[in-house]
């Protein structure tokens, strides 16, 4: 509470962003985890903003009118208020400036958000998600794969979760001579196993090779998740930085691999840009969202010059190649970047969505995202600027590949169970802090941070609200539900997601077929269930019964057809 | 018989066909006076019938003695046949190019067809001006249907019967004519039931570089203002444009002949600028390579979303004036017969829900299109694909239906059609078996005698059978005025219709199904419900004597 100069400002006008001269006239809250805004209005309804949502505030000059404050949010809603008194403008910006800006984990929102969990609870929210379950779910062979202990205490690679899978073939000396070639030791091992094709993706970061280095150990390594998939003769590396980038590492003594040096591997380039020309992507499509009047010229001119759907598409372009490999040429693939954390997590985990429907479901996702995102140690809390830091480490990573999620869920519109507004709140609480599961950078840091005893897990809650995020024309028996998604990635196929960066044009009249379809699905919920109460009001009479049975057991049969899982 | 005259190669064996989301197919190639015809006498595969009026250009190439013909289609598909023999292949194509290309009317194939199905409502009786007006005279009394255009003498462009103030006499109609480009005086196009205000359309008035006016006319228009209230003149031109016009005896209301009035103008493209627009536009499409910033270039270059822009947001200044600020509107442009149809249909679509039926807009495109003078054989005679010199052709009603598609888009429920509906008035605009899009003018057609020679799109269209395909699922009747958003990232590439052959629909209409699925499961319990409701309702009512004896 130090850090807010004046908890209460009175008579503060919102501005709406679609028509400037409407606006609401109510009073400014300040609290330690929220920026509450509360209309005069008889409704008195009342606006929250997350500080640890706001990425920047902004005053303007003085008018006769008042002291102009600009806040904008991560999740790119932003917030136009007018201050009557400059000195007040002045402390409530000097306030968000430090309450958005914490500087220890201890500050963040997770810490002190309190959802009435008792312990028991909280410890089973945090089981929800299984990930050891989940290796068993992807049916790996026991002869062929195993999980080992080699980085126990994160002793090995202090970025990966302690329990890796890898080739049973290989032995402890050269997994860790292996992590000892590899970028930040992190070592390739098993990422998903595509139980059709018993081809798998692995992941790792850039090998030490610079110009002439090389490590029996990684060839060895290499060779062996090449060797586990019986039926194929080479495997595939991936590496997902353009080639320039690629061989400028090679100077400072890291790199790609040798194609003369390792056996039956053939190297890929994709040419994902790196984070800093996505970051410097992002704000330019964000600047195209906050044009006044725009013309369609300025628009597509905009979105053009942005670059941001290129890069889009590069990283679907990257998971479609993968997925190719793994699914119709049954070869393995190992992908990776320069650490191996963003890049490779982006293709990686767009491959998978393309390769398993299961990835295509609400529990799937979360699934993915806890293992190729927050196990392997992506860095949550650098890339979404959840504490005060280097600006240079921010990058919207994630955002990218939900967009890809978003773009897909374009093409395939029965395929994902989940709607674009499950993708929206899950970008959303990836840059809020009010849950622990995406604190920090690692899994080490994470449980040095204790957060499973200290903060709660988002999962359990998006699955209890799992109805709003559900997608109607998902039906798990659906032919575009199965297989693999074969998208077109052709330039026209791409679109801006006006859901996450287009929001303040939302009409309010404008209709969703998707929620048009949900109250409809809703209201067969309601019919299925006054059938059933209706079949059972004549059971009392002796004569009807029999009738009645069959009948339940037609609607019963319906219900089934109808179940979402 | 003409015909045979130019078919100079009837038919041709061993012809391979591709084309689009298809099997190739081998077979035999036939022309007729109206069709092109590949047939490969095999059971499962589909035989092309092509209308050679739907053919916009073909392109001819030669390996060895094989032959390719490139057919290009008005609807945007490119087909290709592979003609073995070089001699037959120069013999079809050069009979394809003067088979697509017949100036006249009277041989085109709507005056040959014979309809397969029984008409059981005749399209031609369905929209009449008199019925019309009919509605408007329970509204109000301030209207007359005036004859003064009988002989289309007046207007040409005009149909014989048209709405005009109660109040204004024939004569001074003539007078207005004159003062007005065509002939085309100040009309009735929509009243507006909520507060009885009204727009009209008209061409612009022929004031010259003298600043010549016509007393009749500014009566005209103001015959439709309240006491004490204000109109707004649209013109879909700019002001510079206008000005220009002045130079060819054209030019606009002055502000001192017009005192109640306030004009305002619009930036609404002409005819050669949007044909332009839409060759450029397809170009882009049908290019599957290029790379991201290469298509969003191109895609902007066309400038085709900023026309959409650009009429949307003048049809919703209309609908504005009239409903937010309750004001009549007349709207111009120069001839009153391309943009101003466009900014008058979009208003009503906008501002009334009866357009929103497969009724309502079929008899808003006979009023504000087809009886408004639209001239449909000109504007369709070509397509994207043209290659010659531009004459008149201009996808000003294509423009119209995209405008459509993104409100219904924006508005999923508000509407009892669908895109195939849009899509399929688009087929039928530049080829079609129906004579309803024939000629340019009400004259036109009457003097062609379509409606006794052809058969009607609205007699086959709205047979339950054919209907089906069109309607909406997620209609529910919406009495309110739906206000589009026109904001760029609002207006998307309508790809129905432009990626139509470059990328398959299978999963989309696949979500179509399911959703049709999942709405026929809610109707079919619902009616289970009410039936057992109703039983339940009747075993109430024979228990209850039992129970209170």
């Amino acid at each position: 509470m130090e850090h807010i100069r004046t908890p209460k400002v009175e008579n503060v006008r919102m501005f709406d962003k679609l028509t400037p001269r409407k606006c609401m006239v109510g009073t400014l809250y300040l609290s330690s985890t929220h920026t509450i805004f509360v209309e005069n209005s008889e409704a008195r309804k009342e606006t929250w903003i997350l500080h640890s949502l706001m990425s920047n505030v902004e005053r303007l000059p003085t008018n006769p009118s008042g002291s102009p404050l600009i806040i904008r949010c991560k999740n790119f809603h932003v917030y136009r208020l007018l201050i009557p008194q400059e000195k007040d403008c002045v402390d409530v910006l000097a306030s968000l400036t430090r309450l958005s800006h914490p500087e220890r984990y201890g500050e963040l929102f997770c810490f002190s958000f309190n959802p009435n969990l008792d312990k028991e609870l909280r410890e089973k929210a945090w089981a929800f998600i299984d990930l050891k379950a989940e290796f068993i779910r992807m049916g790996i062979p026991r002869n062929l794969w195993h999980a080992t202990a080699a980085n126990h205490e994160h002793r090995l690679c202090d970025t990966y979760p302690s329990e890796l899978y890898v080739p049973k073939s290989v032995s402890p000396a050269v997994i860790v001579g292996s992590a000892k070639f590899r970028s930040r030791g992190r070592l390739p091992v098993l990422s998903y196993y595509h139980r059709d094709s018993s081809a798998s993706i692995c992941r790792s970061s850039q090998p030490l090779s610079g110009f002439s280095a090389r490590s029996s150990d990684d060839e060895q390594m290499l060779q062996a998740i090449m060797k586990s998939n019986p039926v194929s003769e080479f495997m595939y590396v991936v590496d997902t930085r353009p080639k320039l980038n690629a061989m400028a590492n090679r100077a400072a003594g890291k790199g790609y691999e040798n194609e003369d040096h390792y056996t039956n591997i053939k190297l890929q380039f994709i040419g994902i840009e790196n984070i800093h020309v996505m970051r410097n992507s992002q704000q330019k499509l964000i600047d195209v969202g906050d044009l006044v009047a725009p013309t369609m010229s300025d628009f597509l001119w905009g979105l053009e010059n942005s670059g941001w759907l290129k890069h889009i598409k590069a990283v679907l372009d990257a998971g479609v190649f993968i997925a190719k490999a793994v699914a119709e040429d049954g070869v393995s693939v190992l992908v990776h970047c320069s650490d191996g954390w963003d890049r490779t997590a982006q293709a990686c985990s767009v491959a998978s969505v393309l390769l398993d429907s299961y990835y295509r479901t609400i529990k799937g996702l979360m699934v993915l995202i806890e293992k190729d995102w927050v196990s392997f140690g992506h860095k949550f809390s650098h890339r979404y600027a959840h504490l005060d830091g280097d600006p240079k480490e921010v990058s919207p990573v994630m955002d990218q590949f939900l967009e890809c999620v978003w773009q897909l869920m374009q093409q395939f519109p029965c395929a994902f169970e989940f709607n674009e507004r499950f993708l929206i709140q899950l970008h959303t609480n990836i840059y809020s802090c009010q849950y622990g599961n995406f604190i920090g950078n690692c899994q080490k840091e994470r449980r040095d941070l204790k957060l499973q005893e200290r903060t709660h897990s988002l999962w359990p809650h998006l699955w209890e609200n799992r109805a709003e995020y559900t997608n109607p024309l998902y039906r798990n028996d659906h032919s575009q539900t199965q297989g693999v998604l074969k998208p077109l990635t052709t330039a026209y196929c791409f679109k801006f997601w006006k859901g996450m960066y287009g929001r303040a044009e939302k009409s309010v009249t404008s209709q969703s077929p998707a929620d048009c379809l949900n109250a409809v699905r809703e209201e067969s919920q309601q019919l299925e269930e006054e059938l059933s109460t209706h079949q059972e009001v004549p059971r009392e009479t002796d004569a009807g019964q029999e009738n009645c049975r069959a009948e339940g057991e037609d609607f019963r049969g319906e219900e089934e057809d109808q179940e979402v899982v | 018989m003409e015909f045979a005259e130019l078919i100079k190669t009837p038919r041709a064996d061993g012809v391979v066909l591709h084309r689009p989301f298809m099997p190739t197919v081998e077979g035999t190639l036939c022309l007729t006076g109206h069709h092109l015809i590949l047939s490969s006498r095999q059971d499962n595969t589909e035989e092309l019938w092509l209308l050679h009026t739907n053919i916009d250009s073909i392109e001819k190439r030669f390996v060895g003695s094989l032959g390719t013909i490139i057919v290009k289609c008005k609807d945007l598909r490119v087909i290709q046949l592979d003609i073995p023999g070089m001699e037959e292949c120069l013999n079809i194509a050069s009979s394809i190019e003067a088979l697509s290309t017949l100036d006249s009317v009277s041989l085109m194939y709507p005056f040959f067809y014979r309809p397969l199905f029984e008409v059981i409502e005749d399209g031609w009786q369905l929209f009449i001006p008199e019925e019309a007006f009919k509605d408007l005279e329970s509204m109000t009394d301030e209207w007359r249907l005036s004859e003064v255009n009988k002989d289309f003498s007046v207007c040409p462009s005009y149909p014989s019967l048209l709405t005009v103030p109660k109040d204004i006499d024939d004569e001074s109609l003539c007078k207005a004519a004159s003062f007005r480009h065509g002939g085309r005086f100040p009309m009735l196009s929509y009243y507006h039931k909520k507060n009885g205000m009204v727009m009209m359309r008209a061409a612009q008035p022929l004031t010259g570089t003298n600043g010549r006016r016509c007393k009749e006319d500014e009566k005209l228009i103001n015959a439709t203002l309240c006491a004490g209230k204000r109109g707004y003149i649209i013109d879909t031109r700019t002001i510079a444009i206008a000005q220009q016009a002045k130079a060819r005896g054209g030019g606009f209301e002055q502000e001192a002949n017009y005192p109640q009035w306030r004009r305002i103008h619009k930036a609404i493209e002409r005819s050669n600028v949007l044909q332009e627009s839409l060759i450029k536009l397809v170009e882009a499409c049908n290019d599957q390579s290029h790379s991201m910033d290469r298509w969003l270039s191109k895609l902007e270059a066309s400038n085709w979303q900023s026309h959409v822009k650009e009429i949307l947001t003048t049809a919703c200044l209309a609908a504005q004036c009239i409903d937010r600020e309750g004001a009549s509107v007349l709207v111009h442009g120069t001839e009153g017969t391309d943009s101003t149809l466009q900014v008058t249909s979009l208003a009503q679509i906008i501002l009334d829900p009866a357009c929103r039926t497969i009724r309502g807009f079929e008899a808003l495109i006979e009023r504000e299109w087809l009886q408004a003078g639209h001239p449909f054989q000109q504007r369709c005679a070509q397509s994207a694909y043209s290659n010659g010199k531009p004459r008149s052709e201009a996808p000003v009603f294509l423009l119209f239906l995209d405008c459509v598609w993104q409100i219904l888009r924006q508005f999923p429920c508000s509407f009892q059609f669908n895109e195939n509906f849009l899509i399929m008035l688009f087929e039928h605009t530049y080829a079609s078996q129906f004579g309803t899009f024939l000629g340019n003018r009400v004259a036109e057609r009457v003097k062609l005698q379509l409606s006794q020679k052809t058969v009607s799109l609205w007699s086959w269209v709205n047979r339950p059978q054919e209907l089906e395909r069109f309607l909406n699922p997620l209609y529910e009747p919406n009495n309110l005025v739906i206000w589009p958003s026109v904001a760029p990232q609002s207006l998307l590439l309508w790809e129905g219709i432009f990626l139509r052959w470059n990328r398959s629909t299978k999963c989309l209409d696949e979500a179509y199904q399911e959703m049709v699925h999942i709405i026929e499961y809610n109707k079919e319990l619902q009616n289970k419900v009410n039936s057992l409701r109703r039983q339940l309702a009747q075993l109430e009512t024979e228990d209850s004597p039992l129970q209170t004896p």
